[in-house]
């Protein structure tokens, strides 16, 4: 009933794109009951097809994608905020145009995002509204601030490299706007991490003040850092349908756990020591032991209560009202034109 | 009021040829207000590492497309027609370049 080579045939035109033939009546779907649906939705994905923004899919399926789409659309946009806060303060010419480029990129990563989370029927506004108004979350550890220029190395070199351990998984999620923003977006962030790793390795063999300095940035973001991959998967309540479903491809737990493995030898070669005792090689499993996570911490933060959470929220709504201005005038001339094109 | 709904402009599907000679591609979407604003954020936001020599803008609604549910019926005309590839025709055994 499924047939691969036409679903692959179809697949760019498939996005987005308003329909302007085709009556819902002639939906196969309308003659199956939910239970059939969900068979032959679960048997597409188990085959590995990808779901397109006009095939049918389980409501809950559209909710756990716009909730974790959206989710890592703010995380990007909110992300820009403790690196903007050092681009006025970058040591030297070359540090502040890097910094530049990984911020524009990171607001380009936002809009890939919204753009495939608006494929499943929910506007920008509707987004930046649920951002604004606290009904949708952003990734927690953009809720700790950025002190020193040795967190602009921590940045990129942890929170980069948490998010690229995870961007990269996700690249095989079961959407496919998803997973098409994802190969874009982990394109271009692999200069994210390593412009961090250059910045905190640099410090790291400078001063003793310097090295300090970048032992600091790894011991405040070190945890929060681990803490980005989520709540353990015991712990985790999507976790069944997210994998089921093969939104998830990998656990949190599993992709934490690939993090620490190839971070600790980075930390090593630069000379600087993770902030965890009870971290130490498995010869058994093959993979580090780590330390017990504060999840008290992490909840808190969650909920709202981080050092920057409101600072955070408060600085996005106060440049969209900025902004304002900007997209009335611009409505204003399209209008103009489009008036200008009915006279001629 | 403070948040204007729908004021983000209308949706963009954005189109690049990566090299002289090569077909354009769909690379993804973005809003804009009109089509030079189009073009500018496609530039930004798709060719931010040189990844274009052209690219075409074109308003989403523009598109035609057909429907994933109808694609069984709309594409089986071509499911019979095998003599459609070359494959299909024996050649006398030591024949070459054909």
């Amino acid at each position: 009933m499924l047939k691969k080579s036409s679903t692959d045939k179809n697949q760019l035109f498939v996005d987005y794109f308003f329909v302007k033939f085709g009556q819902p009546n002639k939906n196969i779907y309308n003659n199956m009951d939910e239970q059939q649906k969900l068979d032959a939705f679960q048997a597409k994905i188990d085959a590995e097809i990808k779901i397109e923004p006009k095939d049918w899919m389980p409501e809950e399926y559209r909710k756990h994608l716009q909730r974790q789409i959206s989710q890592h659309a703010h995380s990007e946009v909110i992300g820009m905020q403790p690196e903007g806060n050092w681009v006025l303060r970058a040591p030297s010419l070359r540090a502040k145009v890097v910094l530049l480029a990984k911020i524009q990129d990171e607001a380009g990563h936002g809009q890939y995002l919204y753009a495939a989370g608006e494929t499943l029927g929910k506007s920008r506004d509707e987004f930046i509204e649920e951002l604004q108004t606290e009904k949708a979350k952003y990734s927690s550890i953009f809720n700790y601030p950025t002190l020193t220029w040795a967190d602009m190395g921590a940045v990129g070199w942890l929170v980069d490299g948490a998010a690229i351990v995870n961007q990269v998984s996700l690249q095989r999620t079961s959407y496919g706007p998803y997973a098409r923003a994802m190969v874009r977006i982990c394109k271009e962030e692999s200069f994210h991490q390593r412009q961090g790793y250059e910045i905190i390795a640099h410090m790291a063999k400078g001063t003793p003040e310097q090295k300090a300095m970048a032992q600091d940035a790894l011991n405040r973001l070190w945890w929060p850092s681990l803490m980005m991959f989520g709540p353990h998967d015991a712990d985790s309540p999507n976790l069944g349908n997210g994998v089921k479903w093969k939104i998830k491809r990998e656990t949190n737990d599993e992709l934490r756990q690939k993090f620490i493995d190839k971070t600790v030898h980075q930390a090593e070669v630069i000379g600087l020591t993770i902030p965890d005792p009870d971290l130490k090689w498995n010869e058994e499993t093959g993979h580090y032991d780590y330390g017990k996570i504060d999840w008290d911490e992490f909840w808190n933060v969650v909920k709202g209560n981080g050092p920057c959470n409101k600072q955070r929220l408060e600085h996005h709504k106060r440049a969209h009202n900025n902004g304002k201005w900007v997209r009335e005038a611009a409505l204003a001339y399209a209008q103009k034109q489009k008036a200008k094109q009915m006279v001629a | 009021m403070d948040n204007i709904k729908d004021n983000q402009g209308d949706v963009w599907e954005v189109f690049v040829q990566s090299k002289p000679g090569l077909p354009h591609k769909h690379a993804g979407s973005l809003h804009a207000t009109d089509k030079e604003m189009a073009l500018q954020n496609a530039r930004d936001l798709y060719t931010r590492r040189n990844e274009g020599t052209c690219i075409w803008v074109v308003p989403s609604n523009f598109i035609v497309s057909s429907l994933p549910e109808d694609s069984e019926s709309f594409f089986d005309p071509s499911d019979d027609k095998i003599y459609r590839h070359p494959t299909h025709y024996v050649m006398p055994e030591g024949a070459k370049h054909i």
